[in-house]
C-alpha cells in the first residue's frame, strides 16, 4: 500500500498529532518528576530519528540502500566540533557549513554512486563511508581516533539557545516534527511519487520519459543534507565529534531503524529509532555483552519485518477511500 | 625513497593483497553467482583466525591450526548458509544486507566472550619464523609462504572454475541458475558447495592472517570493507577481477601509505604535508575506487555472462 | 510516399553467439498502423526495445523525424514522442490504476522539482490521466490498485500509460497478451479507434486482427525482414507462406 494520504480529521492524524504534543511535554514531565534523564533518551531518539527519517526518504521511498548514511552525522558532528575548535561558535554558521558540506560530498558521491546500482550501490555507499571514518581517525588535529570534544554549544543567538538540555530538546524535536511535515507533503507531489516509481520499476520511469539520474542525485543530496543536520544535533547533544559517528556499524543502525519502524511510511523512522535506542538501553543494562543478543534479534528483525511496526499499525485500519481521498 | 624499501613494501602489498584476493573471491562468486550479498564473510575470516590461533596455541603445529581453520570456517559457514542464510536468499538486498550485519554484530561479540576484548597473538609457525634472502633482500619467509600459498589457491581456483564440472556448474549458475535446475541439478546443493567454498577461503586467509594481522574482535570488518572496494574495482562475480583487484589493492594500499606522506613532503610544505598525508593515504584505495567506477562502473574485469 | 517518421538501417543485435537482429531495415509512415508479425523468436520484442532505446544495437542506425537516435538514451525518445507498451505488464503495482496514469502524465509535464501539490490534486495530470483510462475502458477501476487487477485490465492500463503522454509513436507490444475472447474484442475496437489518431507500431500474433486493422506488415524470420507490404501483398507472399509452414494460427 501507498504511504498515508488523508484528510486533516482522520483519526491517523490525530493520533500523530496527539503523539507529537507528549513528545513536545516530555520535559515538562521530566522535571516534574525530577529524572531528567527522559530528556536526554528522548532527545537521542529524535537525533537518530532525524537521521533515520533522512534514510528513509532514499532507501524507503527510493529503493536506494544506502549503507553508508552515517557519513553526514560525522559532517555535522566535526563542522560544529571543527568550527568550534577554531574559536567559531555561532550556531547558524554551523548549520550552513553543514548544509554546504553535506550537499557537496552527497554530490558527489552521489554521482558516483549512482551510475551503479543493487549490490554494488550498497558496497560503494559502505566504502565512501568508511573512507571518511578513516579520513576522520587520521585528523589528528582535531582528536583522531580519541575524537573532539566540544566545550560550548552551537549558539543560535538571541533567537533560541541549545546550551541546555531543554532547550536541545525542543530545536531537536522542532526539526524532527518539520522533516516529518515535508517528508509528508513530498511523498504526495511529484518527486516523491517519481522516487517510489523508481523504486518498483525504474525501467518503466525511463520509459515513460523521466530523467531518473537527477532525481535520485537530488534525492540522496536532501537526504545527505537532513542527517548532516542530524549529526550537528548530535554533536551538540553528547558535546563531542567522534570518528565513531561515522563507523559503517552506526549506518546498519540507522537501517535497522528504519526497516523497524516501517519502510516507506513517514512516522515509521521515529518509531523505529525510538524502539531501537529503547532496546540497545534496556539490553546494555542488562549484559555487557549486549550485542551477542542485538545481532540475532537484528536477523530476526530482517526475517519478520516485512512492514514494520507502525506499518503493521497502519496496515490494521480500515482502508481510506483510496488515495483519491483529499 | 630506497629501493630496498620499495621492494620490501611491494611484496608486503602482494601479501597483502593476496590476503584480500582469498576473500574476495569467495564474496564475489557469491555475490555474481548466487545475488546474494553476505557482510559477514569477515567474520568467517576473523573466525578463520581465532580458531587458527587456539589451535596452534594447543597443538603447536601450524598444520593442524591450518586443518582446524579452514574446516571450522567450513562448518560455521555451512551450518549458517543452511540454518539462516537459505531463507534470504529470495529476499531483496536489503534483508541481506539487514541480516549479515546481525550476524557480524553476533560473532563479534560471541569471540569477545570466549576470547576475551584483547587482540590474541599468534606467532607464525616455527620453520618459517625466519628470514630467507630474496634477490639480495632479507624478507620475512612466513610473508614468503603466504605469497606462494595465496598465488597456488589463485591457479587451483582457475583450474576449478574453468577446467571441472563443478566449475562449469559454478558459471553455468551464475548465468541461469532457474535452468541448471530444471536440467536435474541440485541448485541448492551447489549454493551450499558455493558459500561453503567461499567460508573455507576465508578462513584459510584467516588463518596466514593471524600471523601478521593482530587477532582481535571486528577484525573482519576493516578487511571486509577493503574486499569490497577489491570487488567493487574488479567487477562483481569476476574472480578473475577479484584477483588482479586484490593485487592493485594491496599494493596500492601498502606501498601509498609508505610514499604517499613521503612524496607530498616533497611537493608540499612539511606541516600540510604530515596533515594530509596519511589521510590522503588511507583514503587512496577508496579514490582509486571512485575513479574506476566513474570511467569504467562494471569493473576492470567484469564477469562475461 | 511520405517519408518515415520512425525507421532503422542495418539493425543489428546479438546476445552472444545468437544473432536476434539481423541487418534489420524498418520504418513507420505517419499516421498508419504497421503490424510486425514472425515466429516465435523472430526478434519482434528486441526491435521494440531497440526502438526505444532499452537496448543497444550492435551496428545499425535508428531515425526519428529524420534525426539520428541511435545513441539517444530511452527517456530522452519518450519524451521525443516515442512510447511503448510492454508485453510482460509493466506497471507500478502498489499504486492505483488513476496513479499510475497520473505519473505517466507527469513525465511529459515538465519537471518534477519543487512541487508541493499532492499529485490527487494536480489537475494538469489527473485529467488527462482519466482521459486515458476513459479510452481504455478502465475509468470504473481507477482508484483500484494495480496489483490487484485482473490480466485484461493490466492488459488496458498498459496501454492507457503508452497514451496518455499523445506520443507521435506507439510502440505497441502484444497489448492482447494473454486475453480472453471479450476481453479481446473491446481491445480490438480500441486499436481501432486510437488506428487514425496515432502512428502505431504493433507486434502480434493474432492474424485475424492484424489483416484487420494494419495498414502495413513486416514479417520478421530469425531478426530479418522477409517481407514488408500492404496485407494482400503479405497475405499472397510465397516467402510468408513457407516461414509459417506448419505453423497454426494462434488467437489471442
Amino acid at each position: 500500500m501507498l504511504p498515508e494520504t488523508l484528510s486533516a480529521r482522520s483519526p491517523r492524524v490525530i493520533a500523530v498529532v496527539v503523539f507529537m504534543l507528549l513528545l513536545a511535554a516530555v520535559p515538562l514531565i521530566s522535571a516534574a518528576i525530577g529524572q531528567s534523564y527522559y530528556v536526554t533518551l528522548v532527545t537521542r531518539i529524535l537525533v537518530f530519528g532525524l537521521a533515520a527519517a533522512s534514510l528513509n526518504l532514499i532507501l524507503g521511498y527510493g529503493g536506494l540502500v544506502s549503507f553508508g548514511h552515517a557519513l553526514y552525522l560525522g559532517i555535522g558532528a566535526y563542522t560544529v566540533g571543527i568550527l568550534s575548535f577554531h574559536g567559531i561558535s555561532n550556531g547558524w554558521i554551523h548549520l550552513v557549513v553543514t548544509l554546504a558540506l553535506s550537499a557537496l560530498v552527497s554530490f558527489l558521491t552521489g554521482l558516483v554512486c549512482m551510475r551503479t546500482s543493487g549490490v554494488a550501490f550498497i558496497m560503494i555507499t559502505l566504502a565512501f563511508a568508511q573512507m571518511f571514518y578513516f579520513l576522520g581517525v587520521s585528523l589528528k588535529q582535531y582528536g583522531g581516533d580519541d575524537g573532539l570534544t566540544i566545550t560550548q554549544r552551537s549558539d543560535f543567538g538571541p533567537l533560541f539557545s541549545i546550551q541546555g538540555n531543554t532547550g536541545l530538546y525542543y530545536l531537536a524535536l522542532g526539526l524532527v516534527a518539520a522533516t516529518l511535515y515535508l517528508s509528508w507533503r513530498f511523498v504526495h507531489a511529484r518527486f516523491g511519487r517519481l522516487l517510489l516509481g523508481t523504486k518498483s520499476n525504474i525501467r518503466r520511469m525511463r520509459a515513460l520519459g523521466f530523467p531518473v539520474l537527477r532525481y535520485q542525485v537530488a534525492a540522496y543530496v536532501i537526504s545527505g543534507c537532513i542527517c548532516g543536520v542530524a549529526g550537528l544535533l548530535l554533536a551538540n547533544f553528547t558535546n563531542f565529534a567522534s570518528p565513531a559517528y561515522m563507523y559503517w556499524t552506526v549506518s546498519g543502525d540507522l537501517i535497522v531503524m528504519v526497516i523497524l519502524g516501517g519502510i516507506a511510511t513517514i512516522m515509521g523512522p521515529l518509531v523505529g529509532a525510538a524502539v531501537y535506542v529503547i532496546l540497545e538501553t534496556v539490553l546494555s543494562a542488562y549484559t555487557q555483552h549486549w550485542m551477542v543478543i542485538l545481532g540475532p534479534v537484528i536477523v530476526l528483525i530482517a526475517l519478520l519485518a516485512n512492514r514494520g511496526l507502525y506499518g503493521l499499525l497502519l496496515a490494521r485500519e480500515p482502508s481510506d477511500s483510496g488515495s483519491g481521498a483529499p | 625513497m630506497t629501493w630496498n624499501l620499495l621492494v620490501t613494501q611491494a611484496l608486503n602489498g602482494l601479501q597483502f593483497g593476496v590476503v584480500l584476493f582469498l576473500l574476495a573471491a569467495g564474496l564475489t562468486l557469491v555475490l555474481g553467482v548466487m545475488n546474494f550479498v553476505n557482510l559477514a564473510h569477515g567474520s568467517l575470516y576473523m573466525l578463520g583466525a581465532y580458531i587458527a590461533a587456539a589451535a596452534f596455541a594447543r597443538s603447536d603445529s601450524f598444520i593442524v591450526a591450518g586443518v582446524a581453520a579452514v574446516l571450522g570456517t567450513l562448518l560455521i559457514g555451512v551450518v549458517v548458509e543452511r540454518t539462516t542464510l537459505r531463507t534470504f536468499y529470495a529476499r531483496g538486498h536489503l534483508d541481506q544486507v539487514l541480516a549479515t550485519f546481525g550476524l557480524i554484530l553476533f560473532f563479534n561479540e560471541a569471540v569477545r566472550i570466549v576470547w576475551g576484548a584483547s587482540p590474541v597473538y599468534m606467532r607464525p609457525p616455527d620453520a618459517f619464523s625466519g628470514t630467507i634472502e630474496l634477490l639480495g633482500f632479507t624478507y620475512p619467509s612466513y610473508r614468503v609462504l603466504v605469497i606462494v600459498v595465496g598465488l597456488l589457491m589463485a591457479g587451483g581456483l582457475y583450474l576449478l572454475i574453468h577446467h571441472t564440472r563443478v566449475g562449469m556448474l559454478i558459471r553455468a549458475g551464475a548465468t541461469n541458475a532457474q535452468m541448471v535446475s530444471v536440467l536435474g541439478v541440485n541448485i541448492r546443493l551447489v549454493n551450499t558447495l558455493l558459500f561453503g567454498l567461499g567460508a573455507a577461503m576465508a578462513g584459510l586467509s584467516g588463518l596466514m592472517a593471524g600471523p601478521i594481522f593482530s587477532v582481535q574482535p571486528g577484525m573482519g570488518d576493516n578487511v571486509l570493507i577493503a574486499v569490497i572496494v577489491v570487488i567493487v574495482i574488479g567487477g562483481i562475480g569476476s574472480v578473475r577481477g577479484a584477483f588482479y583487484g586484490a593485487l592493485i589493492v594491496g599494493v596500492v594500499d601498502t606501498v601509498g601509505r609508505i610514499y604517499l606522506p613521503l612524496l607530498l613532503r616533497q611537493v608540499a610544505e612539511r606541516t600540510v604535508a604530515d596533515a594530509a598525508g596519511p589521510a590522503l593515504a588511507s583514503m587512496l584505495i577508496y579514490l582509486f575506487m571512485a575513479v574506476v567506477l566513474a570511467v569504467r562502473p562494471q569493473g576492470l574485469f567484469p564477469a562475461r555472462r | 510516399m511520405s517519408a518515415s517518421m520512425l525507421s532503422t538501417r542495418g539493425l543489428t543485435k546479438r546476445f552472444g553467439g545468437l544473432l536476434v537482429s539481423d541487418c534489420l531495415d524498418f520504418d513507420v509512415v505517419p499516421g498508419e498502423l504497421h503490424a510486425v508479425i514472425g515466429p516465435n523468436g523472430a526478434g519482434k520484442t528486441t526491435l521494440i526495445n531497440q526502438l526505444i532505446g532499452e537496448l543497444g544495437p550492435d551496428a545499425g542506425t535508428i531515425e526519428f523525424e529524420g534525426r539520428d537516435i541511435t545513441a539517444l538514451p530511452t527517456y530522452r525518445r519518450s519524451l521525443l514522442g516515442i512510447s511503448r507498451s510492454y508485453q510482460i505488464t509493466s506497471v507500478f503495482p502498489d499504486f492505483t490504476a488513476l496513479e499510475n496514469v497520473a505519473l505517466a502524465a507527469q513525465a511529459h509535464d515538465g519537471h518534477s522539482f519543487g512541487s508541493w501539490r499532492p499529485v490527487s490534486r494536480e489537475e494538469r495530470l489527473v485529467r488527462p490521466a482519466l482521459a486515458a483510462l476513459e479510452e481504455v475502458g478502465l475509468s470504473v477501476k481507477k482508484d483500484a490498485c494495480a496489483a490487484e487487477l485482473a490480466h485484461g485490465e493490466h492488459r488496458q492500463l498498459e496501454l492507457a500509460m503508452a497514451l496518455v503522454s499523445r506520443p507521435k509513436v506507439l510502440l505497441l507490444d502484444e497489448p492482447m497478451a494473454g486475453m480472453g475472447g471479450l476481453e479481446s474484442e473491446s481491445m480490438i475496437r480500441l486499436l481501432g479507434s486510437l488506428k487514425r489518431r496515432f502512428t502505431i507500431v504493433l507486434v502480434e500474433h493474432d492474424m485475424d486482427v492484424v489483416f484487420a486493422l494494419a495498414d502495413r506488415i513486416t514479417v520478421l524470420v530469425y531478426g530479418k525482414t522477409i517481407a514488408s507490404g500492404l496485407p494482400g501483398e503479405i497475405r499472397a507472399s510465397i516467402e510468408v507462406k513457407r516461414a509459417y509452414l506448419g505453423e497454426r494460427y494462434a488467437s489471442g
